[in-house]
């Protein structure tokens, strides 16, 4: 069998509706996947996994076409729907999906069966070696522990030598450590492999681990592509900058532009704190959503001055809690702000529930979304 | 003594054709998604409500030397249907026929679909999954569709007393063999079988209920990885 891999990009252009007790959903999307990790992300029941479904063959999609490199796997004016055997596609899904009643080493030799004895077992040392998983040969899924099961999952997949990998939430459940081994892993196997990767996720914490090129999508579509800090800093829909780490949402209304500057301001609720935020098309009384991380919002003790921000606002901190190695302050500034500190500079600043304080914005940590 | 025999040998028969008959509609039926694949299950299931009587009935009239059965089987191997232990045991496969294909569609049903679905972008086609995935995590409801039948055939009547009448050595199992004692008043020779009758079905589902509460599952599992 030739199962020689040569690097190739993953093609996918597809259109998928499926009715269920909510109504309709469709997917519209074309991705393009080069060798190495893409990531797809967005809110659940943006319609990732059904993409991953339909390159593996699961699914089959209404129109568009699927390919790898040269070679189609799906073409619906051409009639072409290769089965999922015939793809040589590895899918790793969200439950993993070892077979229980097989050992680590037979679940891995699963997809080897039409191979010779000598070459399969070649090949299972290898990637044994490789996922660090020798001294589990002989445990069944039930006798090991969630990080060797997912790197079991791995390995059962990479040692058919596909030509392209689907990854759905593989790591979630894994601390943050562990985690990043199992990628490192991955990364190694595949700097020889060079095989495309999808790899579906909807934390933030993953897309900046796993760092390249991320695919947002949502509501069935794509919202953005490009670097994680392109894509997922700079939002344009309110449900993807809710998935991706914007703690303030806010309802306003635009009140005057001033397009030399490109800037515009808008008034928050209905209390007359106006801020600055960049120019979008919008007019004077449009409603509009603006995104802050609260990262992004200085706190400030006393009114700051000489300062290149433009929005400066005075509030009471409501509650401040400690979050793992950070603290959330709850801000009223006649609308809410969640603002995050370090420990330490709740003990500078001596910030307690009650204390009068200054919010400092950037206008371009302002984000206008849909 | 030779009529318990004789529903032994008729009950394994039964219920070794009814695991390999009921695999296939079992598997079909679990996994179809056919519209119409209620009408073979209500088709399925019709031995658990009709009278055995009435299926007998109809078996006889199949089985019958103008039925269509009959006449096949005698011009196939020259002879008839009716009132013969292969007569029988084809009545008997179908009305135990949901007691082997029920247990099978509950486990096959039960299997997880992304172990199906792993199996297949591992590259394994129906086959080899139905072989190497589903067959391995079913084998509680194929031990269980085995011994239901084979017990449910052991146990029955109404349907040897229409397809079978009472030859002894040929169609005359257990049941018939204590009715007719009765009617003859010997109650101790009557009760000895019933007893005997009683003892068996209560071992096998034992069995049944063990082996579905996994009271020996590791042993099982052991079993299949040798």
């Amino acid at each position: 069998m030739d199962r020689e891999v040569s690097p190739s990009t993953l093609i996918a252009s597809i259109r998928k509706a499926r009715r269920d007790a909510a109504g309709t959903f469709t997917l519209d999307v074309a991705i393009e996947a080069p060798p190495g990790i893409t990531i797809l992300f967005g809110p659940s029941g943006a319609g990732k996994s059904t993409l991953l479904d339909c390159v593996a063959g699961l699914v089959r999609p209404d129109a568009g076409k699927i390919f790898v490199g040269n070679d189609i796997l799906f073409d619906a004016a051409k009639c072409i729907d290769l089965s999922p055997q015939a793809r040589r596609i590895a899918y790793v899904f969200q439950s993993l999906a070892l077979f229980p009643h097989l050992t680590v080493q037979q679940n891995i030799a699963y997809g080897l069966s039409d191979l010779p004895q000598k070459e399969r077992q070649a090949r299972l040392d290898g990637i044994l070696a490789a996922f660090r998983i020798e001294k589990l040969r002989n445990q069944r899924p039930a006798q090991i522990s969630g990080g060797e099961r997912q790197r079991t999952a791995l390995a059962r997949s990479l040692v058919t030598a596909p030509r392209g990998l689907l990854l759905d939430e593989p790591l979630t459940g894994l601390d943050a450590e562990l985690k990043a081994a199992i990628v490192d892993d991955l990364r190694a196997w595949n700097a020889e492999w060079r095989i495309p990767i999808l790899y579906v996720t909807h934390s933030r914490e993953e897309v900046d681990a796993l760092g390249e090129r991320v695919i947002a999508m949502d509501e069935g579509r794509i919202a953005g592509r490009g670097a994680p800090m392109d894509v997922l800093d700079a939002p344009r829909r309110k449900r993807l900058a809710q998935a991706s780490g914007f703690e303030n949402m806010l309802c306003a209304t635009v009140v005057e532009l001033r397009e030399r500057d490109g800037v515009m301001r808008v008034r928050l609720g209905e209390n007359a704190c106006e801020i600055e935020v960049p120019l979008v098309h919008a007019f004077p009384g449009d409603r509009v959503q603006v995104a802050i991380r609260a990262g992004d919002i200085l706190l400030a003790s006393q009114r700051p001055s000489g300062l290149s921000a433009r929005n400066i606002l005075e509030g009471r901190i409501e509650l401040l809690e400690q979050r793992g190695t950070m603290c959330i302050a709850q801000v009223d500034c006649g609308v809410k702000f969640v603002a995050r500190v370090t420990p330490g500079a709740v003990r500078a600043l001596e910030l307690s529930a009650g204390k009068q304080v200054w919010l400092v914005l950037k206008t371009h940590s302002c984000h206008l979304v849909d | 003594m030779s009529s318990l025999w004789l529903s032994f040998e008729l009950a394994g028969c039964v219920a070794g054709i009814l695991l390999l008959v009921g695999m296939p509609v079992a598997y079909w039926l679990a996994y179809s998604r056919w519209r119409g694949k209620f009408l073979l299950e209500s088709l399925v299931a019709l031995p658990l409500v009709l009278p055995p009587t009435v299926l007998g009935f109809y078996a006889l009239l199949a089985m019958g030397p103008r039925g269509p059965l009959g006449k096949l089987w005698m011009a196939l191997f020259g002879q008839g249907l009716a009132f013969t232990f292969t007569g029988l045991v084809l009545a008997s496969v179908v009305y135990s026929f949901p007691f082997a294909v029920q247990p099978l569609i509950a486990a096959f049903e039960n299997v997880d679909q992304k172990l199906l679905d792993a199996s297949a972008v591992l590259g394994a086609g129906k086959w080899r999954t139905f072989r190497r995935v589903i067959m391995p995590l079913s084998l509680s409801g194929v031990v269980t569709a085995l011994v239901l039948s084979f017990a449910h055939t052991l146990g029955e009547f109404g349907v040897v007393l229409m397809v079978g009448g009472n030859l002894a050595g040929v169609t005359r199992t257990v049941s018939i063999d204590i009715y007719d004692r009765v009617q003859s008043l010997e109650y101790a020779q009557a009760n000895h079988l019933a007893l005997l009758l009683l003892a068996i079905s209560f071992t096998v589902l034992c069995l049944v209920y063990g082996i579905n509460r996994r009271a020996w599952a590791p042993q099982w599992k052991s079993w299949i990885a040798r």
